[in-house]
């Protein structure tokens, strides 16, 4: 079977003053079903290698077979093309249109992806149905809790069937019981197998996946499962 | 819904036009005021724009309105008095023939006639009633033969007298119909006769109603032969030329006149012709709202300025929706769609208030002036997508600018 995702020695590198080199020789293979989470500090890469995997930045050097599918050397639309039809985005900040329906917010996720118009609607339910939001069509993101705002986030990046769910920072605005919900519905996504990649800089939630990749100074290292409960917690804020 | 293949073997990213229509109209709705404010100053040009163009259509339809079929094909030419009267006339009676030679004249005739203030002193001898006082000061023609039609004229009793009288230099009179009444003639198959200055004259004929306005002088007046009335009356060189004309050549024959009647010297005849209804409408057009033209132009500019400002801040605000879409596989070009599309909508808008407000604009003035408003179809609908125009024009540099916003950075948000 393909591999969803195939880096091999990546490196991204910020012409600012000073250069800063954000990724530095990144190899990394995720195959279907796997849950990912990369673990690392505040400036240690993380969304930078979020953008590469998203088709939303170019690396440097090396490259990044998608789907078995070499991306770097692709012209901007057929990788926008790429972006839209097999990944689906999950932010942080939600990046919910806050004066669109929750409906309508989900079916932005079809808009650009050739999806037939006229069971837009029903996949949309679909979709919200799956991550709970089912009774909240009609709400705008505003009348939402946190939590309820990123299922419906998660929701608009299902309905185009991504093979890859990316999500940066996801829980990085919720509060302890709304992160449980987000979590619990990864877990159900990962078992209905759904490819998931999820970064973030919490111990916690990197726990719940089934594989972690640790990434500081714009380096990868893969966490051994066993070496799991050793793992001290990572300092807040730490080095560049 | 099959998407078109590349060499890579995916299908590119696109976006139904009802999809695109709908992103568009959403992005307007969601600031409503914004929305009506930015339209205001296209409201305000494009009202400009349609009420003056429609105005100046009303009033130009009044005043061709006055000038009727008739009117338009009547030339009437004014010669001058010569110096002294040993002079050459300014104009010769032969010359009439070379004028009614041009294409478009369909009657001529000339007459000289005695000076407002020293008619001629007329009589009739068929007078009984002692009652009536016997002498009328009536002005006298002297003129060729083809007056009636020149005229617009026709014969009422007998007959008009023909080129054998004026060649004998017969002393035959027609009478207009109010000088008839006057001197209480009312039939010619007896052969009366009128004295005039003294003269007897055979009157043969009396006029009908004169068609034409401005030779209603000859209804009260006695006319001769113009040789008859040079030898025994002293009536001068000719020193009126009246044409009529095909429909619509009255001013090109008004054009041609001078110089067929005296060639060596155009100025002495003064010609009057209806005035073009054409050059009337326009020379309304001009001085009227020549400023409000300048002005609505003006706001339409103010109004496309609004626009391209309002929206390039809608572009920054919404940087974030911006990279939303590039993650979820819009391509530029559908990011540039959506903001011109918006753009135009809004000047759309402008231009569809902007014309129901010039429309209602021209119904109000006509109507408090008494006038038939005049509205022109292609101004109604070519108002709107003026507006429509402004818009797009306005919209291209933000949506440009949104098309070009890398998706990595627009995520992150407006600076
Ligand atoms: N466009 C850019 N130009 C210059 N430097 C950049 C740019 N984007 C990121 N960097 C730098 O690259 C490094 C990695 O940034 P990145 O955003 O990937 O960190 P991160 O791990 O996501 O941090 P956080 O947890 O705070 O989000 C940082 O030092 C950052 O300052
Ligand atoms: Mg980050």
């Amino acid at each position: 079977m393909t591999d969803i995702i195939n880096l091999a020695g990546v490196s991204r590198m910020f012409a600012s003053d000073p250069p800063v080199a954000a990724l530095t020789d990144v190899n990394l293979r995720v195959r279907p079903g796997d849950y990912v989470s990369i673990v690392g500090p505040s400036g240690s890469g993380k969304s930078t290698l979020l953008n590469i995997l998203g088709l939303l930045d170019l690396p440097d050097s090396g490259t990044y077979h998608l789907e078995g599918r070499e991306t770097t050397r692709l012209d901007d639309v057929t990788r926008t093309a790429l972006r839209g039809a097999r990944l689906g985005f999950v932010f942080q900040s939600f990046h919910l249109l806050a004066h669109r329906d929750v409906m309508e917010n989900v079916m932005l996720g079809d808009l650009y992806t050739g999806g037939r118009r006229r069971d837009r609607r029903e996949r949309a339910t679909a979709a919200l149905d799956r991550v709970g939001m089912g009774h909240r069509l009609h709400f705008r993101p505003g009348h939402l809790s946190g939590g309820e705002r990123q299922r419906v986030a998660i929701a608009r990046a299902l309905i185009g069937t991504p093979a890859l769910l990316l999500c940066d920072e996801p829980t990085g605005n919720l509060d302890s019981v709304n992160t449980a919900a987000v979590l619990d519905l990864f877990d159900d996504l990962r078992a209905a197998g759904t490819t998931l990649v999820v970064i973030t800089h919490d111990e916690t939630v990197s726990r719940r996946a089934g594989r972690r990749v640790r990434i500081a100074d714009g380096r990868l290292t893969e966490i051994p499962v066993a070496a799991e409960v050793t793992v001290p917690l990572p300092v807040l804020g730490g080095t560049r | 819904m099959i998407g078109r293949r590349r060499l890579s073997g995916i299908p590119i990213s696109r976006l139904d036009a009802r999809d695109l229509a709908g992103e568009a109209l959403a992005g307007i709705g969601v600031r409503p005021a914004r929305t009506a404010l930015t339209v205001l100053a296209t409201v305000l040009g494009i009202g400009t724009l349609v009420t003056t163009l429609g105005v100046s259509a009303t009033a130009g339809n009044q005043i061709a309105g006055r000038f009727d079929a008739v009117t338009a094909t009547e030339v009437t030419v004014d010669v001058a008095v010569p110096a002294s009267p040993d002079s050459p006339p300014a104009v010769r009676w032969e010359a009439l023939d070379d004028l009614s030679r041009l294409n478009g004249v369909t009657a001529v005739a000339a007459y000289a006639k005695t000076a407002a203030g020293s008619e001629a002193s007329v009589r009739a001898n068929t007078v009984r009633d002692p009652e009536r006082v016997l002498d009328r000061a009536l002005p006298v023609a002297g003129s060729t033969a083809t007056l009636p039609d020149a005229a617009r004229t026709g014969i009422a009793l007998g007959r008009f007298f023909d080129a054998g009288h004026i060649a004998r230099r017969d002393r035959v009179a027609v009478l207009g119909a109010q000088a008839a009444e006057q001197l209480g003639l009312s039939r010619v198959d007896n052969q009366p006769a009128v004295f005039v200055a003294g003269t007897p004259f055979v009157v043969i004929g009396i006029l009908a109603p004169i068609g034409r306005a401005d030779q209603q002088i000859l209804a009260g007046s006695v006319i001769v032969p113009f040789t008859t009335g040079d030898e025994t009356l002293h009536l001068g060189p000719l020193a009126t030329v009246v044409i009529t004309t095909a429909l619509g050549a009255a001013p090109l024959i008004a054009q041609q006149a001078p110089a067929a009647l005296s060639p060596n010297d155009p100025a002495v005849v003064q010609v009057h012709a209806p005035p073009d209804p054409a050059g009337l409408r326009t020379g309304v057009a001009d001085d009227v709202s020549g400023l409000l033209l300048i002005l609505g132009v003006v706001s339409l500019v103010v109004g496309a300025l609004g626009i391209a400002n309002v929206t390039l801040v809608t572009v920054i605000e919404r940087t974030a929706e911006i990279g939303l879409r590039r993650a979820l596989g819009a391509r530029r070009r559908h990011i540039a769609a959506q903001f011109l599309l918006e753009s135009t909508a809004v000047g759309l808008l402008g231009g569809i208030a902007g014309a129901s407000t010039g429309i209602v604009a021209v119904v109000v003035i006509s109507v408090a002036r008494d006038w038939t408003p005049v509205l022109d179809v292609r101004l109604a609908a070519g108002a709107p997508l003026a507006g429509a125009l402004v818009g797009l024009l306005a919209g291209l540099y933000p949506a440009l600018r949104a098309a070009r916003m890398q998706p990595v950075d627009a995520l992150r948000g407006p600076a």
